[in-house]
């Protein structure tokens, strides 16, 4: 029931094919890119947001060395509580309260779920930079802002990077089921497609998310590789700094 | 979208208790879909860890191939894999398992990596082969680690396990969907409450599981 066998499978994608070049699907309140800006409208705020609270909580956690107990629940709670369900429990509620369109359940659910990854990393990113290196910089004179600015938050960089990705990726992915919420986004043609076992148009959907998920974990690698130091990725080698040295002494 | 009255209680306790019966085959439902999930794609783990640990060049495209199944979300792989396998538990399965095998493989290849080279070189010169060095030095020390990627991934599963309801699988995702249809809370918060709680729960054995099998690192806490 429902499912394609052998040729037909050619058909199947041939009618994918079709879907994505008729044009029809490119234009109006149901075209792909009023739905992509959709998606992007309901994932970058709450990761904006959950950038903005908790990547500097985490690092001043970090740097201070406390609050491990809070971090590692917050994962583990985060982990535990099914992002549908987040997601979807907001409705009743925002109905219950009269509080009005799926906008913002699904904005603070999206919130919620932001969080956790982004605080987790950031706190163990500062917290497992070398303690000789910390140690260190302070006995060169360095101010606790210092350390932070200068060796701390730039050695944890990759790892804080990588939580706030998580958390896009995440972020992007559940924006799909706020269509079974009644909002917008890619989610739509998924949902849609299902309740009226269009499969075509579910396929179509489906390959959509897929892309801006990967695009999206991909533009965190751009930024990730664009800031940071070039000495933490190895992407210098130690032999070629030795080489500059000796060519700058002429020895 | 039709408005719950405001006289509906939060949770309707009478509904809880006279509905017991569908939360446990709910529960039943999940925890297999769940324990399918992790066995099949732990015993493909095992399949790809030997081989990422035999030729280390497969490493790299094992973890790409496996991150961009990872980072693919679940709805749209669903989406993707209903013209080939239909609306069914093939379906769920594939994506489901496709998603514990980077934890899985990370943490195993990770495990027996961390296996200090000393150790292994002391049981060779005891006269150790390569399979019983395997089981009773590299599984035992890689157990830890190995039992970490596990919990990670069966609380991962159970989360995603709810939205195979939405391709009509049942499980606790089932009770959330129903909920959110009739703007009925107590069905969607006994849903989440069961799912979380399945999660912890499951989390906890695997603890235990751990301390069972590892009793060594018990006694040297001890010391």
């Amino acid at each position: 029931m429902g499912t394609v066998q052998g040729g037909a499978l050619v058909n199947f994608l041939a009618d994918v094919v079709r879907w994505f070049s008729d044009p029809a699907n490119w234009q109006g309140s149901t075209g792909v890119p009023t739905r992509v800006l959709q998606h992007l409208n309901l994932s970058v705020w709450p990761v904006l947001l959950a950038a903005i609270v908790a990547v500097p909580l985490g690092v001043q956690l970090g740097h201070r060395r406390r609050g491990a107990f809070l971090a590692i629940s917050l994962a583990n709670i985060g982990r535990a509580v099914p992002s549908f369900a987040v997601l979807v429990i907001g409705i009743p509620i925002a109905v219950y309260y009269k509080l009005g369109t799926f906008y913002w359940p699904a904005f603070l659910a999206l919130l919620l779920l932001a969080i956790p990854p982004m605080l987790t990393n950031a706190y163990t990113g500062v917290r497992e930079v070398a303690p000789g290196i910390v140690e260190s910089s302070r006995g060169m004179g360095l101010t606790e802002r210092q350390v932070l600015r200068k060796i701390e938050i730039p050695m944890a960089l990759p790892v804080i990077i990588t939580g706030v990705r998580v958390s896009a990726v995440q972020v992007v992915a559940t924006a799909t089921l706020a269509a079974l919420i009644g909002g917008g986004g890619l989610g739509r043609y998924i949902i849609d497609g299902l309740s009226v076992r269009d499969f075509v148009e579910v396929f179509a959907g489906a390959l959509l998310v897929a892309a801006l998920s990967i695009a999206t974990e991909g533009v965190f690698s751009l930024v990730e590789r664009l800031t940071v130091s070039p000495g933490i990725t190895g992407r210098t080698k130690m032999v070629d700094t030795l080489n500059i040295r000796k060519a700058g002494l002429g020895v | 979208m039709i408005l719950a009255q405001t006289t509906e209680p939060f949770i309707r306790w009478d509904w809880v208790w006279s509905h017991l019966g569908l939360f446990w085959s709910r529960t039943v439902e999940h925890l297999v879909l769940t324990g399918i999930a992790l066995g099949v794609g732990f015993l493909i783990s095992i399949g790809l860890s030997i081989v990422a640990l035999r030729y280390r060049k497969s490493y790299t495209p094992i973890t790409w191939v496996t991150g961009v199944f990872y980072s693919i979300p679940s709805l749209a792989l669903f989406g993707i894999l209903i013209p080939l396998t239909g609306l069914s538990v093939t379906t769920a399965e594939i994506g489901l398992v496709s998603y514990t095998l980077l934890i899985f493989i990370r943490n195993i290849v990770a495990g027996i990596d961390g296996v200090p080279q000393e150790v292994r070189e002391a049981a060779l010169g005891m006269g150790y082969t390569s399979t019983r060095m395997l089981w009773q030095i590299e599984i035992p020390i890689a157990l830890p680690v190995i039992i970490a990627g596990v919990r990670i991934a069966a609380v991962t599963t159970v989360g995603l396990v709810t939205i195979t309801a939405i391709i009509g699988l049942g499980g606790l995702g089932q009770l959330i969907l129903d909920g959110l249809n009739r703007l009925f809370t107590t069905p969607l918060i006994v849903g989440t409450v069961l799912s979380a709680a399945l999660a912890l729960l499951i989390d906890y054995g695997l603890v235990l599981v751990e301390r069972a099998l590892t009793p060594w690192a018990r006694s040297r806490a001890a010391l």
